[in-house]
């Protein structure tokens, strides 16, 4: 398996452009980005002053490495391509909501649906998330090395959501062919969610979220479960009416 | 969507700034819902004492010789101090009943907004930050309080659907979301002497938390029955004269965000409305469960 590290740590020490969003203003931030294309020298950002704001870095098509210094309000890195965003704080409903590449981590919690809809990337979250996290994933991975809420995975496609404390009730509702790694407790599963077999590729793939998701240090593939879909709902089946 | 904000003060030396600090908070929530917006703060009890907060449309005429009047008709001496559309009537605590049947009776076009012997509501249509400007929010001083900034669904924009709701002595609430079964909760709790003065579902469960007070539940346990009776979409913020509590419907997908210090609780839709609360980035930030009632008495 092709094994690429997320971020170097060690990159956090680089030398910054800082972006005061509270002076200059979100929509200069998000135009900003959005010209950084290619083969930019600019690649290294830190934006401070965020206060909970909306929208912050959204849309950014770079490999540029950004630092959010403070808490972030929703939709924080939506649609990333390519970057590396960290928010150095908790990020609001909907961080990295629909990703399509990229990394994004967030050092804090993170509020409802986090990684929604996501096609790519690793979002790391390193606190709790809570509901809806990875709601409808289609090829998102995502790591949480606390716990997350009720309706995670809902109809998720595909993709790895790997959990280091517990999953709150009906996880993976409805769920396609996302893979669903849990160490702690299951509240309850959503209909068509089972548990299932942990077999040699998915230590592997375990092994390297852990380690790209910065919690191989904390935590061991023979710790987790697995769970996915039983595959009865996918085509209407009277019996099941009540599933629906 | 709507915008909440609360605070419950622990520390007293934030007393005189606790009107300025919720204005603030509830102005950065200002496009959450730019329809109507209201605050409920609580000020220190005075021995004795009891108070109406009332409004009118048409305060000039209605205010004019209200405080003689209701002097007349109590046999007490009473305090009328009018802001804006609003006014506080200050009353001895065992005339608070015969003051409010007078005011209806003198007055019939004003509306009680409040009473009890801390709450003082002022709300209207408008922003928050005019809404605040006109009574002088930042001004006041007090122990908690709670602000709501609305997204009108469930019915009009009038100041009477306007948050918060109060329906018992000194109990208000504020709801982020919309009822699906307020009229059933209503038609039974008219039955069971519940007053209401509007068709908005925020009311319904404003009276359904005074109607369990009322008949001997705690605050925790009177939220607690709201998940089980009141079926929609909500998280409620309410307070009473000494505690504040906070409750998320099963799906929770209305947005919450706490905070707590030794200083303060707070509430808020969002967090950017507590940024700018006194150590805020040592507090103690988490997004309530689910379910799961909280509450804080003094």
């Amino acid at each position: 398996m092709l094994h690429t590290a997320t971020i170097a740590r060690s990159d956090l020490d680089r030398p910054r452009q800082t972006f005061d969003l509270a002076a200059q203003g979100l929509r200069a931030l998000n135009e900003m980005l959005h010209q950084l294309r290619g083969q930019t020298n600019e690649t290294a950002w830190e934006i401070v002053n965020t206060k909970g704001s909306h929208a912050i870095a959204v849309g950014v098509d770079a490999p540029i490495d950004i630092i959010v210094r403070g808490t972030t309000g929703y939709y924080c890195a939506g649609m990333n391509k390519q970057a590396t965003i960290r928010v150095d704080g908790s990020a609001g409903p909907g961080v990295a909501e629909n990703m399509m590449s990229g990394t994004v981590i967030v050092e804090g919690d993170a509020s409802q649906y986090a990684g929604a809809t996501g096609r790519g990337g690793l979002l790391v979250i390193k606190g709790n998330a809570s509901s809806r996290c990875g709601i409808s994933m289609k090829g998102i991975d995502i790591v949480v090395h606390g716990n997350i809420g009720h309706m995670s995975a809902f109809m998720a496609q595909s993709g790895n959501l790997v959990v280091l404390g517990d999953a709150g009730e009906a996880l993976g509702d409805s769920l396609y062919e996302a893979r669903l790694f849990v160490r702690g407790q299951v509240k309850s599963l959503g209909a068509d969610c089972i548990e299932k077999e942990m077999r040699p590729e998915h230590y592997e793939v375990l092994e390297t979220l852990l380690q790209r998701g910065e919690a191989d240090a904390t935590a061991d593939p023979s710790q987790f479960r697995r769970y996915g879909s039983a595959r009865k709902l996918y085509n209407f089946n009277i019996d099941n009416a009540s599933s629906y | 969507m709507c915008g909440i904000v609360g605070l419950f003060l622990k520390d007293p030396t934030l007393e005189p700034q606790l009107g300025a600090m919720l204005a603030e908070m509830l102005a950065t929530m200002t496009d959450r819902g730019p329809d109507s917006a209201g605050i409920a703060i609580y000020r220190r009890a005075r021995d004795g004492r009891a108070k109406l907060t009332v409004q009118s449309p048409d305060p000039a005429s209605d205010f004019d010789g209200l405080q003689a009047d209701l002097e007349q008709a109590v046999g007490a001496p009473v305090q009328v101090a009018v802001k804006d559309t609003h006014a506080v009537i200050d009353v001895p605590d065992d005339r608070l009943n015969s003051t409010r049947a007078a005011v209806r009776a003198l007055r019939p076009a004003v509306r009680i907004m409040s009473a009890g012997e801390g709450i003082e509501i002022y709300k209207e249509v408008g922003l928050p930050k005019d809404v605040a400007a006109r009574f002088e929010i930042a001004s006041m001083a007090g122990t908690h309080g709670i602000g709501h900034t609305r997204m009108a669904t469930e019915s009009a924009v009038t100041t009477a659907g306007a948050h918060p709701f109060s329906t018992g002595p000194d109990q208000c609430l504020v709801h982020n979301g919309s009822l699906s079964n307020h009229n059933a909760v209503r038609r039974s709790l008219k039955r069971d002497g519940m007053a209401f003065e509007t068709e908005n579902d925020t009311e319904v469960a404003a009276a359904f938390l005074s109607h369990k007070i009322r008949n001997g539940s705690g605050l925790g346990e009177a939220m607690e029955a709201t998940l089980t009776d009141l079926d929609g979409f909500f998280t409620f913020v309410v307070g009473t004269r000494n505690g504040f509590g906070v409750v998320r419907d099963p799906i929770a997908c209305k947005p919450a965000v706490m905070a707590e210090t030794d200083q303060y609780v707070a509430f808020g839709s969002e967090y950017r409305a507590m940024v700018s609360l006194p150590g805020i980035e040592a507090a103690r930030v988490w997004e309530p469960e689910p379910a799961t009632v909280y509450f804080w008495e003094r």
